[in-house]
C-alpha cells in the first residue's frame, strides 16, 4: 500500500508572526520556515503504517515555492521515500491545493492519504476533506488513532465534546489531529540520506490545474489588543473587583 | 439572497452553535433556510421552525443521519444548497468536517471560521491563531461560509413560526460508516458556550490536582472545565477540553486562567473572553498581558481559599 502526504511550508510554530505595514499580509522576509506541524504528525503516522508493515511506500508532495524542497527533505529525513514538488510562486488557496493534491494522486494511485487538519498559517482546515470530495472517496478527519486492515482504516475522530470512530473504506483520506502521535526527530544519518532519495519537480500546468485564486484579501490587520489589566493583591480583592467592578458574580 | 444555514443539533432540539450561526446569517441578509438532517429530528426541526427570521426549515429525516458521515452531511447539503447564495455552518468539528466537501464539490472556496460580515461578499477571519485578521473577498457564485459562534452573539431562540418542509435525504453512501462514539459525560456547562470558564495548565502538575484544586472552583461559579495544551499533553485532562488554536474557541463572560503560562496558541481560544482572571505564581507569564485581573502566587492556597472567599 502507498501512503500520500501533503506537506506545507510555513513559517515556523514558534516565531511571533508580524502583520505588514502595507496591510497585505503577513511579514515573511527572514522569518523561519518550517513544516507545519500537523503534517508532521501526517508524516509519522505513514512511516508507522510502514514500519509495521502495513505501507510499502511514503510518498511526500509540497505545493509552492522552491522553499517547499526544504520542508520535503525534512519530511523524507523523517522516514519518507520519495517526494514531488509541485513548483509554483502563485498563491495557494485549499481548493487548488486540493486540485493539484487530486491531479498527483491520479498519478500515484495512494490508498491513504494522510493530511494535517489545518495549516497554522491560515487556520483553514479545508484541504484534506475538499481533497476526498473530488477524488469521491470517503474521509476521516481529526484523527486521533488510526489502525488499517482488511481495505479499511478504523479511525478515531476528535469531536467536540469527545471521540467518535468511523470505519472509512479505502482509498481514503485522513486528517491528523494533535495527538495522533508524537513525531520522531530526524537523526543526523538520516537528515544525510535524505538528500539523496528522489524528489521530482512538477508544475500545476503539467498537472493540468488552475490555481487562480477564488478569494482576495482585502486587507490583513492586527487584532484589537487587550490591555492588560491590574494585579490584585489578594483573594479578597479578586472577588471584589469580580463582583463590584466587573460584576460578572452571580 | 438566499441563505442557507446547515442546523447542529442532537435530533431533539437545536446545539447552541446554531443561533450563533443564525446571527451571521442575519447580517448577510436575505432569506434563510435551515436545514435539519438527523434521525428522528423533529424536536430540532421544530425548535429551527421557532427561530424568529427563519423563512423556512428543510427537514431530512432519514435512518443512516443518525450518526451523520461528512460524506452524507455534504449529500444532504448540496441536495438543499440549490438555488442558495450562501451555505452557512458552525466552525465546530460538526461543520469542519463536512463543509469542505460542500465546497469542493460545488467548484468554490470555503471562507473558513469567519468572525465578521463585513458584506455579502466580503468576511473578517482570523488567520495565524488570531494573531492577525484577513479581510477577504469572495467572488465565487456560492459562498460557502463556516461561521466562528462566539464572535456572534446568538439570535432569540422562540417567537417565530417557519413552515417545516420534508426534504428526502440521498441514499447512504458507503464510504464510511460509523462505528461508535465516547462522549464526555458531565454535569457541568459546555466549553464552547458556559458564562464561565475555569482552565487549568501545566502547573497543577497531575491529574489528580487538576480535579481536586479546579471542581471545587468550577463547581461553586457553575463553570466549565479547559485546559492547556500543555495540561492535556501532560494527561490531566481529556482532549477536547483543550482551550487554544486547534483545541476550542471559547468566549466566555469570565474566564479564569490557573497556572497556565499564555501560549499565544492559548491565548488564540480564549482572548475573547469578557473577563479574564489569571493565577500563576511567575508574575511575568504571558498570561498576565491579556488578563483583566492578575493574581501572582501559589494556586496550591489560592485556588481553594477563592473557593472559600466565593462563599
Amino acid at each position: 500500500m502507498k501512503i500520500l502526504v501533503p506537506v506545507k511550508r510555513v513559517i515556523d510554530y514558534n516565531v511571533k508572526i508580524r502583520v505588514a505595514a502595507d496591510g497585505s499580509g503577513v511579514e515573511t522576509a527572514n522569518v523561519k520556515m518550517s513544516m507545519n506541524p500537523f503534517d508532521e504528525i501526517a508524516v509519522e503516522e505513514a512511516v508507522r503504517l510502514k514500519e509495521a508493515g502495513v505501507a510499502t511506500e511514503v510518498v511526500v508532495v509540497s505545493a509552492g515555492v522552491a522553499g517547499c524542497v526544504d520542508t520535503l527533505r525534512t519530511a523524507m529525513a523523517l522516514g519518507a521515500d520519495r517526494a514531488i514538488h509541485v513548483n509554483t510562486d502563485a498563491e495557494l488557496q485549499p481548493l487548488a491545493v486540493a486540485k493539484l493534491l487530486k491531479a498527483v494522486a491520479g498519478r500515484e494511485q495512494p490508498q491513504l492519504v494522510i493530511c494535517g487538519k489545518q495549516a497554522i498559517d491560515d487556520d483553514a482546515n479545508q484541504t484534506g476533506q475538499m481533497l476526498a470530495a473530488l477524488l469521491g472517496w470517503g474521509q476521516a478527519a481529526f484523527a486521533s488513532k488510526v489502525s488499517v486492515a482488511d481495505g479499511r482504516a478504523s479511525v478515531t475522530r476528535e469531536i467536540d465534546g469527545g471521540l467518535e470512530t468511523v470505519s472509512v473504506a479505502l482509498p481514503a483520506v485522513i486528517t491528523t489531529d494533535l495527538r495522533l502521535n508524537e513525531p520522531r526527530f530526524a537523526s543526523l544519518p538520516n537528515i544525510m540520506k535524505a538528500k539523496k532519495k528522489p524528489l521530482d519537480t512538477v508544475t500545476p500546468d503539467e498537472l493540468g490545474v488552475d490555481v487562480t485564486p477564488r478569494l482576495k484579501t482585502l486587507k490583513v490587520a492586527e487584532p484589537p489588543k487587550r490591555q492588560a489589566g491590574v494585579k490584585v493583591a489578594s483573594v479578597a480583592e479578586l472577588v471584589a473587583k469580580l463582583r463590584d467592578e466587573a460584576k460578572v458574580l452571580r | 439572497m438566499s441563505i442557507l444555514v446547515i442546523a447542529e443539533h442532537d435530533n431533539a432540539g437545536l446545539r447552541p452553535a446554531t443561533l450563533n450561526t443564525l446571527a451571521a446569517a442575519a447580517k448577510i441578509g436575505g432569506d434563510i433556510t435551515v436545514l435539519v438532517a438527523g434521525s428522528g429530528c423533529a424536536g430540532a426541526a421544530a425548535a429551527a421552525a421557532a427561530v424568529p427570521g427563519v423563512a423556512k426549515v428543510l427537514s431530512a429525516d432519514a435512518a443512516h443521519l443518525a450518526h451523520p458521515t461528512a460524506e452524507d452531511l455534504a449529500a444532504v447539503t448540496l441536495a438543499a444548497a440549490a438555488g442558495h447564495s450562501h451555505v452557512l455552518a458552525p466552525a465546530g468539528s460538526f461543520g469542519k468536517n463536512f463543509m469542505p466537501r460542500v465546497a469542493a464539490t460545488l467548484d468554490v472556496a470555503q471562507v473558513s471560521d469567519i468572525v465578521e460580515v463585513v458584506s455579502a461578499d466580503t468576511f473578517v477571519r482570523p488567520i495565524y491563531a488570531g494573531n492577525a485578521l484577513a479581510t477577504v473577498q469572495s467572488a465565487d457564485p456560492v459562498k460557502v461560509v463556516t461561521v466562528r459562534a462566539t464572535a456572534f452573539d446568538p439570535v432569540a431562540a422562540t417567537g417565530g413560526s417557519a413552515p417545516v418542509e420534508a426534504l428526502a435525504a440521498p441514499a447512504a453512501s458507503l464510504l464510511s460508516a460509523f462505528v461508535s462514539q465516547e462522549l464526555s459525560t458531565s454535569a457541568r456547562p459546555e466549553l464552547g458556550n458556559a458564562r464561565v470558564v475555569v482552565t487549568g495548565g501545566r502547573a497543577l502538575g497531575s491529574a489528580e490536582a487538576y480535579a481536586s484544586v479546579l471542581e471545587p472552583l468550577a463547581d461553586r461559579l457553575g463553570a466549565a472545565l479547559g485546559a492547556s495544551r500543555a495540561a492535556v499533553d501532560s494527561g490531566y485532562a481529556p482532549n477536547d477540553a483543550q482551550v487554544g488554536q486547534t483545541g476550542k474557541i471559547v468566549a466566555p463572560d469570565l474566564y479564569i486562567a490557573i497556572g497556565v503560562s499564555g501560549a499565544i496558541q492559548h491565548l488564540a481560544g480564549m482572548k475573547d473572553s469578557k473577563v479574564i482572571v489569571a493565577i500563576n505564581k511567575d508574575p511575568e507569564a504571558a498570561i498576565f498581558q491579556v488578563a483583566d485581573y492578575g493574581l501572582v502566587g501559589d494556586l496550591f492556597e489560592l485556588v481553594p481559599a477563592l473557593v472559600k472567599e466565593l462563599g
